[in-house]
């Protein structure tokens, strides 16, 4: 990757994360920590590898993301944004009366998403419906699920997985958000998973286990995944929940978190001053 | 509508229709695909449908089916799901509902072997809750189905509908009630037989149970109306109220738990606007158990006898 797509990429991160701060600003409360795992992730998939286009969002031949632990939907609320898709300002009416940014993702209501999720687990079998579906109607798209560590508790997850690789998905790519914790603690003290990726290869998929929060790691993971064969592909995404701000990454439970406008602008100034140097 | 209810059984079973129809609905419609939890061969469906890409063996897997039909849907197929009654309602419900209903992408569920059809398979396979379950489903439609004509007309009206549609059929033999190529409206009650002292809505087994109670009861003079009410929703409320209003006396008979189903829905309906004295024949408030079909109707209460009794004590409480 050139200097200059890095660069382009770090800066997406960033901006996705400011617009996390700004929703959750706006209401006082949200889930951030997992919505800060999943942005760099997110700006190398909206900003190089997704084939998609921000004019045409219900286009069929596009890539389509699931984002099965739902509750990141504050950062996929802001990457569309930045993209386009609809006017930046509207996320801030994250979860107020009417508003079409819910907690939750919702096809339905927010334009741009291509899945409604919420009820952990749901999204890995939506996606492997949407991945068979692109197959059967000769398109070669890609659906991207974004699958929670936590959420890995949800025995529908497993039923999925096994379902991709026996139906030989190779268009189904998992993204393993690895972070570690979940509402009441670390998932090796609730119930610990184990060894996702050992997991994932016993199931049958092409794994591999990247720093979900490098930009460069990321953008060379989702590369393989282009190489079709007959194995969907999983990536194990180590992250840090609550990544980019210190002061959520340093938060015990920071699953949902309440805050305070002094806190977000804070955040805000010391995010646009990494993306000021980035800029140079 | 073309009635030929004479008592005899028809000589296919429903697992026949369920098999051939779903082929044909497919080979004519290439947006149709077929999901089951390895349960093909339960109703007819592996000798294509393992072969087809139109056909997905899912395995035991019934949350996952379902969610793959919800993303299947989104990506422009019509699917049918099919699995044992319990396991295509209770056992992925939270999928149907979430995947599938709220979040807009049609499917179809067909759950086989309603109440106590599931006979030999016994209590942990024998759904009495699946119609109040899928009926407090937001959008859905609950078909609970007579017969094999009858579910030819349903499969295909189904196909193009919008939301969460479950049809509750039998596999085995059925009585016959409608001619061949009968078109059977959903939404629509369908009067069987006409009597001016009691109005019996049934569905599914209790149609036939309900003509042999006719006969009885017309030997003591009391003439009953019988209407197949398939639909269970959005059940004919004006059908409903018709028959009230002539008749005075209502009973309901379904292969289900008198809680949420036909009964819980004519009751709704008549509450709001023609409460007139209504009955019960349904399985009271417990779970199944194993045994014959004939001596579990028997057990749960769901024979002719029964609803000649409750059409007695409808009459009886008229004013």
């Amino acid at each position: 990757m050139d200097e200059k797509m890095k660069k382009d990429l770090q800066k997406l991160a960033l901006q996705i994360r400011m617009g996390v701060v700004e929703e959750i600003k706006a209401r006082g409360f949200g889930h951030l920590g997992g919505s800060l795992s999943v942005c760099d992730a997110l700006a190398v998939l909206y900003g190089k590898e997704m084939r998609v286009d921000p004019k045409n969002p219900q286009w069929p031949e596009r890539d389509k993301l699931v984002c099965s632990k739902g509750h990141a939907g504050p950062a996929v609320y802001s990457v569309l944004a930045v993209k386009g898709y609809f006017p930046y300002d509207d996320i801030k009416t994250l979860n107020q009366p009417g508003t079409d940014f819910p907690s939750h993702c919702d096809k339905k209501k927010t334009i741009g998403v291509d899945m409604t999720t919420g009820s952990l687990g749901q999204g890995t079998s939506l996606a492997a419906g949407m991945a068979l579906g692109d197959r059967l109607k000769g398109r070669d798209s890609r659906v991207f699920v974004i699958v929670g560590d936590g959420e890995s508790n949800e025995g529908q997850v497993w039923e999925a997985f096994m379902f991709a690789a026996a139906k030989k998905l190779s268009n189904y790519v998992v993204l393993l958000d690895n972070n570690k914790k979940q509402l009441d603690g670390y998932v090796s003290d609730v119930l610990d998973t184990g060894d996702l990726a050992a997991k994932m290869e016993a199931f049958g998929f092409d794994t591999q286990a990247v720093d979900g929060n490098d930009i460069e790691a990321m953008a060379a993971a989702l590369e393989r995944t282009k190489k079709g064969g007959d194995k969907p592909y999983a990536i194990v995404m180590d992250t840090v929940k609550g990544k980019g701000i210190a002061d959520v990454e340093d938060t015990m439970a920071n699953h949902s978190m309440n805050v305070t406008p002094e806190q977000c602008d804070k955040w805000l100034a010391d995010l646009q001053k990494e993306w000021d140097a980035l800029e140079g | 509508m073309d009635i030929v209810y004479n008592g005899e059984m028809d000589p296919r079973a429903f697992k026949e229709i369920l098999g051939t129809q779903l082929q044909a609905l497919a080979e004519e419609d290439p947006d149709v695909i077929y999901l089951d939890a390895d349960l093909m061969s339960c109703i007819g469906t592996a000798k294509w449908a393992m072969t087809s890409s139109q056909g997905v063996n899912c395995g035991i897997a019934e949350a996952n089916m379902a969610g793959v039909a919800a993303g299947l849907s989104a990506s422009g197929f019509k699917p049918y799901i099919h699995s044992f009654g319990p396991f295509a309602s209770r056992r992925c419900y939270d999928q149907v509902y979430l995947s599938a209903g709220y979040a807009g992408n049609p499917i179809t569920v067909i759950g086989s072997d309603p109440g106590v059809c599931a006979a030999f398979n016994g209590g942990t396979h024998m759904p009495f809750e699946d119609m109040a379950l899928y009926r407090a489903m937001p959008g859905s439609t609950v078909l609970d189905i007579a017969d094999c004509n009858q579910l030819i007309s349903v499969l295909r009206q189904v196909k193009d509908m919008d939301g969460v549609k479950y049809i509750r059929v039998g596999r085995k033999n059925c009585a016959k009630i409608y001619g061949d190529g009968a078109d059977v409206p959903i939404g629509k009650g369908v009067t069987l037989r006409e009597g001016k002292d009691a109005a019996v809505f049934a569905t599914g087994i209790m149609i036939h149970e309900a003509f042999k109670a006719a006969e009885v009861l017309s030997k003591d003079g009391i003439e009953i109306a019988i209407i197949d009410m398939f639909t269970v929703k959005p059940l004919d409320g004006a059908c409903v109220v018709k028959y009230a209003k002539e008749t005075g006396a209502v009973v309901t008979a379904e292969n289900h738990n008198k809680i949420g189903g036909l009964y819980s829905a004519v009751c709704d309906a008549l509450a709001a606007s023609e409460p007139v004295p209504v009955e019960y024949v349904a399985v009271e408030d417990v779970f199944g158990e194993v045994g014959p079909q004939d001596y579990l109707q028997k057990q749960f209460g769901l024979t002719a006898e029964h609803i000649v009794e409750k059409v007695r004590a409808a009459v009886a409480r008229k004013k």
